[in-house]
């Protein structure tokens, strides 16, 4: 069962990191605007090992959201290399990264994006669908994913009749569903109150504890405080890659 | 293929839940494919109705029986060739039928005399107009399939003895004795007085032209006795032995005619044999044209059906670009997508297509009733037609919209606002 924010363990745990999950070398990105060139992404090289918490920061135009839909398999590199879970992502194509997207990354997006109609127990197990699982385990995962997150009794809500931090609860069950290799968070408190946001960074918190690999993509310091390892981008490079504290 | 079978039924919901949504936007597409599908049942009836009414015509002139004129029923020449020749006379059916029984395995069964005008038929106040009036023999009972509502049809010595007896058709014996019973009461036809012995059961119209229950029918002696030749056509009607070899069997006839008639190798024939395969071959080319321009009016009404369906998908893919985009980083694949909406297109084509159905079937059930003999016939071939066109509609007009919303890219898509 999920801890509140009041009764986070105040000392902080860091896991031992695991095997290599993602493997990034070199990569670039550039987009044609019309008239204009834009490099996203200037030669980036990173490597995320599973358990790792992970936070990728910068100011808007740095590439951090090219850099989130590259890792995210939304996207593939211009050039460079790009292996997850050891295969070869950049030569996929559309087909095989929905497949990829669907088995080994969960998102978490900063408007949480749920099918408005659905409610949440329907919306949980989109993925599942996708996955091909039969609906009696997708109900049975989907309970307790969102059991997982403190919506035991929410199941059967629409996201209109859900407050905001209810809302991102049910996304991050969605995104844990289908047990990815990451969770992949894009601003996730961007459109939540700050004590809400709390609630949500404790979730993300307990997540990590429970083995999960973490990145959270966003620009606000506080956020990136509760990863062990701060990535910073700036003008498509990577300006600086350490634990947290210690830049 | 169990995720194929998930994400079918994924999609359907999808598609049930948008339609829910939206119901005001549906409706109004789907009114495209409703007005379509009354298109196609209409006239997919009508096409069928004609061939319907057609073939019960055709069944009514006998399928089985060769008719021997001086005018054959179907020709693109002038009437007057025809006008000139010979008349074809009574005693021609007697030569007929010696050459026929002489004939061994003839193709032929009977030969039997006909002469035939249109005359007044009075009984008291009463007055039925432009009756059919039909001379023949006894023997017409051995060519034609007769029922009798009431009474008989005459036997040989009153059709050699020029009797004054008749056998009416039901409309007009309905309309000269109301309900009484018309049996051995009088009548009075071009001025002589016939006994009805018989009433004919009802028969129907051929083509709607020409009732068969309008008709008297009296000894062929009695007719060549009171009515002048003037304006009377006179003919043979032989009955096959075996409708399958109908050729043959006109071949052969035309052979026995032609010794009947006395003519020359090197002489043209001065007589048609003609069969209700006359004017199958007439009203084909009609029946073709009739049912082209149905297909070319009921495809316009489809297209413009197809037209509303794409343009409201398009809206409807447009509108849920970022739903598409968060269902792509799901794991949602091109194929998903494309399903989806393909499947939201046919079921608005499909819901359509049975509205459109009932439509036309309420309205066949209140044309049907206000005239019922109007040939429509609202059958389970028409609905499942209906339904097929309702789906093809749906793909075809749908593929488009769907195919862009499988291709958009997910970045682009959960961008979009």
């Amino acid at each position: 069962m999920l801890q509140t924010a009041d009764s986070m363990p105040a000392l902080r745990t860091t896991r031992p990191p695991g095997p290599l999950v993602i493997e990034i070398e070199d990569v670039t990105k550039v987009y044609e605007m019309g008239s204009e060139t834009i490099h996203a992404l200037r030669g980036v090289s990173l490597k995320i090992r599973r358990n790792e918490y992970l936070a990728i920061m910068g100011p808007s135009g740095s590439g951090k959201s090219t850099m989130m839909n590259m890792l995210g398999c939304l996207d593939t590199p211009t050039a460079g290399k790009y292996e997850f879970a050891g295969k070869d992502v950049a030569g996929m194509d559309d087909d095989e990264l929905a497949a990829i997207r669907n088995k080994e990354i969960g998102f978490v997006f900063q408007t949480f994006n749920l099918l408005p109609r659905s409610n949440s127990l329907h919306n949980v197990e989109l993925p599942l669908i996708y996955a091909g699982i039969p609906s009696e385990r997708r109900r049975e995962k989907a309970q307790r994913a969102l059991e997982n997150v403190g919506l035991a009794n929410r199941m059967h809500h629409r996201p209109n009749e859900l407050s905001g931090g209810q809302r991102q609860r049910v996304a991050i069950a969605r995104a844990l569903v289908n047990d990815p290799s990451i969770i992949l968070a894009d601003e996730p408190t961007g459109n939540l109150d700050s004590r809400t946001g709390e609630e949500i960074m404790a979730l993300l918190e307990h997540l990590y504890e429970q083995g999960n690999t973490i990145i959270v993509v966003t620009h606000e310091p506080d956020i990136a405080e509760h990863a062990r390892r701060i990535v910073r981008l700036r003008d498509g490079l990577i300006e600086s890659d350490g634990p947290v504290g210690g830049s | 293929m169990l995720r194929l079978r998930f994400e079918f039924a994924e999609s359907c919901k999808i598609a049930y839940a948008q339609l829910l949504a939206n119901r005001t936007r549906s409706f109004l597409t789907a009114l495209g494919v409703i007005i379509g599908i009354i298109a196609v049942t209409l006239m997919g009836t009508a096409i069928g109705g004609i061939n319907t009414g057609f073939n019960r015509s055709m069944a009514l002139l006998g399928d089985d029986i060769l008719y021997v004129n001086k005018h054959p029923w179907a020709s693109d020449r002038d009437d007057w060739e025809f006008r000139n020749r010979r008349d074809i006379k009574s005693e021609s059916a007697d030569r007929l039928q010696t050459i026929i029984d002489a004939t061994a395995r003839s193709g032929l069964l009977k030969a039997v005399p006909t002469a035939s005008t249109f005359k007044n038929v009075v009984r008291g106040d009463f007055q039925a107009s432009n009756v059919f009036t039909l001379g023949t023999t006894d023997e017409y009972m051995q060519i034609a399939s007769l029922d009798f509502r009431d009474g008989r049809f005459f036997n040989a010595t009153e059709s050699r003895g020029a009797r004054g007896v008749c056998i009416l058709g039901c409309d007009v014996a309905d309309a000269l004795f109301q309900e009484q019973s018309a049996i051995d009461q009088t009548v009075t036809l071009g001025g002589e007085k016939f006994r009805v012995i018989g009433i004919f059961a009802k028969q129907g119209s051929f083509l709607g032209l020409f009732s068969f229950d309008n008709q008297i029918v009296v000894p062929l002696s009695a007719f060549r006795k009171f009515f002048a030749k003037k304006n009377s056509e006179s003919d043979v009607r032989v009955k096959v032995r075996d409708k399958e070899h109908l050729e043959e069997a006109k071949a052969e006839l035309t052979g026995d005619m032609r010794r009947v008639r006395g003519l020359l190798p090197d002489q043209e024939d001065d007589f048609a044999i003609s069969a209700q395969e006359s004017f199958k071959k007439t009203l084909d080319p009609i029946k073709t044209g009739i049912a082209l321009a149905g297909l070319f009016i009921t495809g316009l009404a489809l297209f413009v059906g197809a037209i509303g369906i794409m343009n409201i998908t398009f809206v409807s893919v447009r509108e849920r670009t970022k739903e598409i985009g968060t269902r792509k980083a799901l794991g949602a694949r091109r194929r998903t997508i494309l399903l989806q909406f393909l499947i939201e297109a046919v079921s608005i084509c499909l819901l359509g297509g049975l509205a459109g159905l009932f439509f036309s079937y309420a309205l066949f059930e209140v044309v049907g009733a206000a005239f019922p003999n109007f040939p429509i016939e609202f059958s389970l071939n028409l609905v499942l037609v209906g339904l097929l066109v309702s789906v093809v509609t749906g793909v075809v007009s749908g593929f488009a919209p769907a195919w862009s919303a499988s291709r958009l890219d997910p970045v682009t898509a959960l961008r979009y606002e």
